[in-house]
């Protein structure tokens, strides 16, 4: 059996493994550890009970569809007030609830969103309140 | 078929090589727009719609000038037109696509554009506009690649594409006629509010999409060893000729409307572009060049012995295609805004990045242009032989 | 067998389509739907109304202008071109294009009219919108815009007949003088325009401008209650509206 152009089929197979190996080669063997997020906000600090409006691993999952329902229902059904799975009410608002006890976004939203490569829109246009000067 | 156009010789390559260029700089400026917001261009809080949206109303035009071809040999088996359907076809793909992309130049959130498919709003005519765009082009591009590859395989195409074919000549009435609903039906632009819109578009439609088809054809001549034929680019010179006569009647009937009544709020845009507003004048230069222009395209094509001449009809193609683009791209856009819902006049003149970004897309619409002309003439030239 | 290789790429695509339709579904499908309720404090009506008293105006005071731009952090660009407004003063002539005359009562001439959006009942800016980026309110009647879904295109800019949209031609952020917390900016990219104070109205709070002026030259209420501040001042005024000609329909009254 005879290979035919075997000069270029091995070059360019020597420069695709070389490509694709690059995340381990180029990050010279370290492995890197997920994201270490903060929730010693003074705010999380004096609830009675540690927990979102919902369990923990529900808005690890769900926080961006729970978001994205939010500014549905807030702007476009003209509602403004969330009744979460236990009953309580939340304003829904970004800016005024969430980041209310989550005030450390650098140190919490952002840091798995930077891990993952994640570029949430929301901030070109809801403000971060702890980021106003004055 | 695609390989035809990956051969050539210096001039072809030399060709291609400036239009990427063209596109290269235009779609660098492109990112700039991107970062900087649609400020970069000469747009204004009054003058919302400039020379993308132009390039689109025009373009449009020269897209639905395909069924200009088309109709006359399918429907009526003309057969003077049988080697150039193809060109009209292509013609209309590059067109439409260019349109397409001014449509995502102009807006303001791109990487939204999904939202025209996932919310689909029928009172919209934007909604139509993007599926009679989008139709039309699936439409050219089956009709198109079909019937010459089965030309060139010396096949009858498949039976399919008869119904397509038949289905693309109203197509391409419609695509220019929604077009002009966008502007037709918005009561705060007196200027828009004609319900000759979409005849003015089909008409001067058909007068430059086959003016620029005839300056391809002698292109085509000259560059390679495909011959049109003497009799269709005569048949088109009289389809340009009698399209540009109902154009310019056209636009003589709206200045009588106009004028006759002496309403105030419509005779101010004419007034702008023909003699300025209020020491207003930019536009009135080029109406007047575009007038003087369409005059001498007018003159040149109705005498039969200067139609007949065909550098004299060059001439006359090159007037009205670049009258018509004056007319119908900034001229009828930009004075839709002038003066404003509130009896402003906003001056607009494109900016530097602004006329990149459209030179980079009238670049990518002639590469595409030129390839598919390639194709399609390298098989033309090989059935021949 | 001349065709396999295209039967090949034609099951193998087949196939990419039959396996991606799952992940699609489940990435599609939305949370479940949790309740939503009004704030008991809101201010509801059946149809949001003005009323502007241009008398009233003293020529010169930018109150209303001022407190809408603030709590909505509208942008400042300095120049006409890339100008947002929600609310601002035009001379009595361009408010009204058509209405003026040379012999017009003084005080009117050079009396400045407070325009904005004028929430009309027929609104063409909601007609030609491609993505219902914007949209009319059934329940109060506000045209109101998500920013959200906003595309850009500015057809809703060509529709209005009353010249009250702003498209955001750069970022806006820089410059806003002082951003509220309490109301988002906006991005580069798409249209805005004045919102009846809507977020204000679901806090139980009136518009801004009708707060801010001192003079009570704005009145805001429920058109459909005949008991309402605005009800009480078009029985006693005679009132007219910009561009009624249209068919617009707007719900901004402008006492003569």
């Amino acid at each position: 059996m005879r290979i035919y152009d075997a000069g270029k089929i091995v070059t360019g197979l020597a420069i695709f493994i070389v490509l694709m190996t690059s995340p381990f080669w180029l990050s010279g063997g370290k492995s890197s550890f997920p994201p270490e997020i903060k929730i010693d906000t003074p705010v999380i600090e004096g609830l009675a009970e540690k927990r979102c409006i919902e369990a923990t691993a529900y808005m690890k999952a769900k926080h961006m569809e729970l978001i994205d329902r939010w500014r549905q229902v807030v702007v476009r059904e003209g509602e403004s007030l969330y009744v979460a799975s236990d009953g309580k009410q939340y304003r829904m608002s970004l800016s005024h609830t969430c980041l209310n006890c989550h005030s450390n976004k650098d140190q919490f939203c952002d840091r798995c969103h930077n891990y993952a490569g994640v570029k949430p829109a929301c901030w070109s246009c809801h403000v971060v309140p702890q980021e106003l000067k004055g | 078929m695609l390989e035809k156009a990956l051969s050539g010789g210096r001039r072809y390559w030399t060709w291609m090589a400036f239009l990427v260029i063209l596109l290269g700089v235009g779609f660098s400026f492109y990112l700039r727009q991107l970062d900087y917001g649609l400020g970069i261009t000469g747009m204004s809080r009054n003058v919302t719609w400039a020379l993308y949206i132009a390039q689109l109303t025009f373009l449009v035009g020269v897209a639905a000038s395909a069924v200009m071809v088309v109709l006359p040999y399918y429907l009526h088996n003309y057969r003077g037109f049988g080697r150039i359907t193809i060109l009209g076809e292509f013609l209309a793909v590059s067109a439409v696509l260019m349109c397409l992309i001014f449509i995502i130049v102009d807006l303001g959130q791109p990487a939204r554009a999904f939202n025209v498919l996932l919310y689909p709003t029928p009172s919209s005519i934007l909604f139509w506009d993007m599926i009679v765009l989008n139709g039309y082009l699936l439409l050219n591009i089956l009709i198109g690649w079909t019937v010459l590859s089965s030309e060139r395989k010396s096949v009858p195409p498949p039976v399919w594409v008869k119904p397509l074919i038949y289905i693309s000549i109203p197509w391409a009435i419609s695509i220019h006629t929604v077009t002009a609903f966008i502007y037709a039906g918005l009561p705060g632009r007196s200027f828009w509010l004609t319900a000759l819109m979409a005849p003015r578009f089909l008409a001067s439609a058909f007068a430059s999409g086959p003016a620029l088809l005839i300056l391809l054809c002698f292109i085509l001549r000259k560059f390679t060893r495909f011959d049109a034929g003497r009799e269709s680019v005569q048949m088109l010179a009289k389809i340009v000729t009698y399209a540009l006569v109902i154009s310019i009647f056209f636009v003589l009937m709206e200045i009588f409307t106009v004028f006759y009544s002496q309403i105030p709020e419509h005779m101010q845009p004419f007034k702008y572009l023909f003699v300025g507003l209020e020491g207003h004048y930019a536009l009135v230069p080029w109406m007047w060049s575009a007038m003087v222009l369409a005059g001498l395209g007018l003159i040149l094509l109705i005498n039969p012995r200067t139609r007949q001449n065909e550098t004299l009809l060059g001439i006359a193609c090159a007037a009205v295609f670049v009258s018509l683009w004056i007319e119908k791209g900034l001229g009828l856009v930009v004075t839709g805004f002038i003066p404003s819902p509130l009896e402003k006049i906003t001056d607009y003149s494109p900016t530097g990045p602004e006329i990149l970004i459209t030179l980079g897309v009238w670049a990518m619409g002639s590469f595409i242009l030129t390839i598919l002309y390639k194709v399609a003439v390298s098989i033309k030239e090989e059935l021949e032989a | 067998m001349k065709s396999t290789r295209r039967t090949f790429l034609k099951i193998a695509g087949l196939s990419l389509l039959g396996v991606g339709t799952k992940p699609v579904f489940d990435a599609l499908a939305e949370v479940e739907v949790a309740k939503a309720l009004k704030a008991p404090e809101a201010l509801g009506a059946k149809r949001w109304a003005m009323a502007v008293n241009p008398k009233k105006c003293s020529s010169g005071c930018k109150d209303c202008i001022e407190a809408c731009h603030r709590v909505h952090n509208v942008p400042d660009f300095g120049n006409p071109k890339d100008e947002i407004k929600w609310i601002w003063n035009e001379p009595f002539k361009d408010a009204f294009p058509g209405q003026e005359h040379a012999y017009i009562e003084e005080s009117f001439k050079e009396k400045p009219v407070i325009v904005l959006c004028n929430h009309c009942d027929n609104p063409p800016c909601v007609r030609v919108c491609p993505t219902k980026a914007t949209f009319r309110r059934k329940e109060d009647g506000i045209v109101m815009m998500d920013y959200h879904r906003c595309i850009g295109c500015r057809f809703c800019v060509a529709g209005c007949p009353y010249g009250a949209r702003s498209m955001n031609y750069r970022d806006p952020r820089p410059f806003i003088k002082a951003i509220q917390p309490d109301f988002p900016t906006r991005t580069k990219g798409v249209v805005e325009k004045c919102n009846f104070c809507e977020e204000r109205l679901a806090r139980g709070l009136l518009p801004a401008c009708v707060l801010a002026c001192k003079e009570k030259a704005l009145i805001f209420g429920d058109l459909e209650n005949p008991k309402s501040p605005v009800r009480e001042l078009l029985r006693k005024n005679f009132t007219i509206r910009r561009k009624p000609e249209l068919g617009t329909n707007p719900q901004v009254y402008y006492i003569v």
